[in-house]
C-alpha cells in the first residue's frame, strides 16, 4: 500500500494538482483577499512535488522521520504564513485534508481491480494527510503562542521605561498593576541601567500604580535592597493617599526606605544629596538616609 | 592554597575577588583579612566583586561577618561593583547585609573610604539597617 500512493502521485501530478485545486475552490476553501490565485496553485505544487519525493522510499506513515524533512518546512513555512496572514487553524488544514478526494478518487480508480488494496490504500493515504493536518494545526498554534509570548515581552518591557533624569540620576515611572512577573523585570531593567549608566540615585515613581499589597510592597523593598547593594540609593516617590493608608493598615515597615509624595520632591532630594557630595566632599554622611 | 590576594594602598586594604568563591576561599579571606587588620593598623578595607558572578548565602553572610569584624578592629569596609543578579539573588535569599556600604565601582568606593577616613568617623554605621523584609 504504502509505494500505491507514490505510484499514484508520480503518474498523475498534474491530473491531481487540478482536481485538488478545484475540490479547494469550490469547497469554498479559498480566501481570495488572503492569498492569491497563483501563490496557492504554486504551494499545491510544491507540496505535491515534495510528496512525491518523500514516499518514494516507501515510508508514508511516519511524517517525523528524515524524509519527510522538506516536507515538514515546506508544511511549517505554509502554517506560519497562514497563520500570520489570519487564517484559523482549520482553514489552515483544510490545506491537506482537501487532498484527500482526488487522491482517494485516483486510488479507487487506479486499484479498482483489488479492493482489499484499495481499502489498505486509503487507509495508508488517511494516515499520512491526517497526521500531516495535524502538524499544520501544531505549528499554528506555535506560532500564535511565539507571537503572544513576544507581545507579553514587549508589553514588559515597554512598561518598564528607565530614564535617565540628571546626571547619576535615573527614574523609573511605573503605571499600572504591578504583578511578581513585571516586578521581577522592573527589578531586572532597573538594576541593569544602573550599572549601564553609573548612577548613583534612583527613584521609582508609582503615580500611575492603582493599589500596592503586600506581596506588591515586598517587591519594592527588595528592590530598594538590591539598589543599595549595588551601592546606589533608591527613592520611592508618588505614593498616593490610599495607598499610604492601605500600607500602614497592612503594617508594611518602609522605615527604611526614603519616600518622596510627589517625582518632584524625589528629583529634588536627589540633586541636593548628589550636590552635597560634589560640592564638599567628605560633608557626606552616607550612613544617615 | 589557592588565595584571594589583599593589596594595601595606604590606610586601606583593597581585595579583589576574580574567581568563584567557595567556601574554603571565603573562609581564607576572612582569616587573612582580619589579620592583616590588625597588621597594618588599616582605616578601610574594599571589596570589588564585580567579577563575582554566583553568590549563596553562606558567601553573602561571609561578607556581613567581615564588616562586622573589620568594624571590631576598627576599620570600614565597602563591597563594590556588586553585579545586578548577584543583588536580586542576595535579596531573595532574605539578605539585604545590613552595615556594609557599597558604591558602584572602585572608584566611588574609594573616594568613600577616603572621605570617611578623613572625617574620622568612628560611628557605627546604620544605614538601612531595618531593610530585611
Amino acid at each position: 500500500m504504502t509505494t500505491r500512493i507514490h505510484e499514484i502521485l508520480k503518474k498523475y501530478p498534474s491530473e491531481l494538482l487540478t482536481e485538488w485545486f478545484t475540490s479547494m475552490t469550490t469547497g469554498g476553501m479559498r480566501r481570495d483577499a488572503l492569498l492569491k490565485e497563483g501563490e496557492l496553485r504554486e504551494q499545491c505544487a510544491e507540496f505535491l512535488r515534495l510528496l512525491t519525493q518523500a514516499t518514494e522510499h516507501g515510508n508514508v506513515t511516519d511524517i517525523t522521520g528524515s524524509g519527510f524533512a522538506s516536507v515538514r518546512d515546506m508544511l511549517e513555512r505554509l502554517s506560519r504564513s497562514r497563520s500570520l496572514q489570519g487564517f484559523s487553524p482549520s482553514e489552515t488544514a483544510t490545506f491537506i485534508f482537501s487532498f484527500k478526494q482526488p487522491l482517494f478518487d485516483r486510488l479507487r480508480r487506479e486499484l479498482a481491480s483489488q479492493p482489499e488494496a484499495v481499502a489498505d490504500a486509503m487507509w495508508g493515504a488517511t494516515l499520512l494527510l491526517d497526521k500531516m493536518g495535524l502538524y499544520t494545526t501544531e505549528v499554528h498554534q506555535r506560532t500564535r503562542e511565539e507571537v503572544i509570548v513576544r507581545q507579553q515581552q514587549e508589553m514588559l518591557e515597554l512598561s518598564t521605561p528607565v530614564v535617565q533624569m540628571w546626571d547619576r540620576i535615573v527614574a523609573l515611572p511605573l503605571i499600572g498593576t504591578l504583578d511578581s512577573g513585571r516586578t521581577q523585570t522592573v527589578m531586572e531593567t532597573l538594576l541593569q541601567r544602573i550599572v549601564e549608566t553609573g548612577a548613583e540615585i534612583a527613584i521609582i515613581d508609582i503615580t500611575g500604580v492603582p493599589t500596592v499589597d503586600t506581596l506588591t510592597a515586598q517587591h519594592l523593598i527588595k528592590t530598594v535592597t538590591a539598589t543599595r547593594l549595588m551601592g546606589a540609593e533608591c527613592v520611592i516617590s508618588g505614593i498616593r493617599p490610599q495607598i499610604a493608608q492601605t500600607i500602614v493598615h497592612l503594617g508594611v515597615d518602609l522605615a527604611g526606605v526614603v519616600t518622596k509624595s510627589s517625582l518632584a520632591g524625589a528629583f529634588s532630594w536627589a540633586l541636593k544629596r548628589l550636590n552635597q557630595s560634589l560640592g564638599s566632599q567628605g560633608q557626606r554622611a552616607p550612613g544617615k538616609v | 592554597m589557592e588565595r584571594i590576594p589583599i593589596l594595601r594602598m595606604g590606610k586601606v586594604l583593597l581585595v579583589t575577588i576574580q574567581v568563584d568563591m567557595h567556601d574554603q576561599l571565603a573562609v581564607t579571606l576572612q582569616d587573612d583579612l582580619t589579620a592583616r587588620i590588625v597588621e597594618t593598623g588599616a582605616r578601610g578595607v574594599l571589596i570589588d566583586i564585580s567579577s563575582l558572578e554566583v553568590v549563596d548565602s553562606f558567601i553573602g553572610r561571609i561578607l556581613g561577618n567581615i564588616a562586622t569584624m573589620a568594624r571590631v578592629l576598627d576599620a570600614q569596609t565597602v563591597v563594590v561593583g556588586m553585579q545586578p543578579a548577584v543583588a536580586i539573588t542576595l535579596v531573595e535569599l532574605g539578605m539585604s547585609l545590613p552595615g556594609v556600604r557599597t558604591a558602584l565601582n572602585v572608584e566611588k568606593g574609594m573616594a568613600l573610604l577616603q572621605a570617611s577616613i578623613k572625617a574620622d568617623e568612628a560611628e557605627p554605621e546604620v544605614l538601612d539597617a531595618s531593610l530585611e523584609d
